[in-house]
C-alpha cells in the first residue's frame, strides 16, 4: 500500500453555454483489493478505495460508496447540464481515511 | 466406497446450500438499502457487453428512465452481483443538478451471472431491473 492516494484524473470541458448537457469522466488509479485475492497461496491485504464524492458549486452532485464489486482503477461518466460557470469538486476516500482531491472549473462559452 | 464417490454426494448436498447462503447475502445487501420497499419491475435501463473479456473490467451504464429535474429525480441507484463472492458492487447518490439519471461503471464479475440495479426516486418509489453478464475469465479471483 503506498503512503499517498494516485492523482485523479478528470476529463471534462474547460467551458460549455448555459443549459449544455457536459460529460464528466473521472478516473482513479487503485488496486481495490478486496482482501479475497490469494497470491502464491497467501492473502492480498484488502487496499479499497470507499467513497467518491463529487460537489457541484459547493452542493452534493453525485456520491458513490464502493463495494467489493467495484472494478480496480475506477472510472466513472455522468453528465450534468450546465446552468452558470461552475466548479466540481472531487473527491476519493479510502479505508484507511487517506483522500484524494480534484477541482475543475468550467467557464461559459 | 471410493473418496470420490462420497465427496461428489458430499458437493451435491452442501452446493444448494451455498447457493441459498448467496441468495440470503444478496436479500439482506438489498435490504440494508431499500429496506422493505417494494421495487417495481423495471423503469431502468442497463446496458452491458454481450460477452465481457475481462470479467475483472466490466462496463456497465445504468439510465433510469425519468427526468432529473428537482421535482422529478432518482436519488440513489444500486448495483448488486448475484453470483459474486459478495453482493455488494457500488452505491451511487444522485442530485438533481446531473442532466440525466445516468452512471457509467466498470465492474467486477466472478462468473456468468444477474447483475441487480434498484433505484430510488425523490418520491420514494423504488425501481428494479436486471441483466444477464457473461464473463469470459472471472474477474473477483484471479
Amino acid at each position: 500500500m503506498s503512503n499517498t492516494l494516485a492523482t485523479p484524473r478528470i476529463r471534462a470541458p474547460r467551458s460549455a453555454r448555459v443549459g449544455e448537457v457536459v460529460e464528466i469522466r473521472t478516473l482513479m488509479e487503485h488496486p481495490m483489493e478486496t482482501g479475497l485475492r490469494q497470491e502464491a497461496g497467501r492473502a492480498i491485504p484488502r487496499d479499497m478505495l470507499t467513497r467518491m464524492t463529487i460537489r457541484l458549486n459547493g452542493e452534493a452532485l453525485l456520491e458513490a460508496e464502493f463495494r467489493n464489486g467495484t472494478a480496480a482503477n475506477p472510472f466513472h461518466v455522468f453528465f450534468l447540464r450546465l446552468e452558470r460557470a461552475s466548479e466540481l469538486e472531487f473527491t476519493w476516500t479510502d479505508e484507511t481515511g487517506r483522500t484524494a482531491r480534484a477541482v475543475h472549473r468550467i467557464a461559459l462559452a | 466406497m471410493s473418496t470420490f464417490p462420497r465427496r461428489a454426494a458430499l458437493s451435491l448436498v452442501l452446493l444448494p446450500f451455498a447457493a441459498l447462503a448467496q441468495d440470503d447475502a444478496l436479500a439482506a445487501a438489498i435490504r440494508a438499502e431499500i429496506g422493505d420497499a417494494a421495487p417495481q419491475e423495471g423503469g431502468i435501463t442497463l446496458r452491458v457487453p454481450p460477452v465481457a473479456e475481462n470479467g475483472g473490467q466490466v462496463p456497465v451504464t445504468v439510465l433510469v428512465d425519468s427526468p432529473q429535474t428537482t421535482a422529478r429525480h432518482a436519488t440513489a441507484i444500486h448495483l448488486f452481483a448475484t453470483r459474486n463472492p459478495t453482493p455488494g458492487i457500488a452505491s451511487f447518490k444522485l442530485g438533481p443538478a446531473l442532466a440525466r439519471a445516468e452512471i457509467q461503471t466498470r465492474i467486477r464479475i466472478a462468473e456468468n451471472q444477474v447483475l441487480v440495479v434498484v433505484a430510488r426516486m425523490n418520491d420514494g418509489s423504488v425501481h428494479r431491473a436486471t441483466t444477464e453478464i457473461r464473463v469470459s475469465t472471472g474477474g473477483c479471483l484471479t
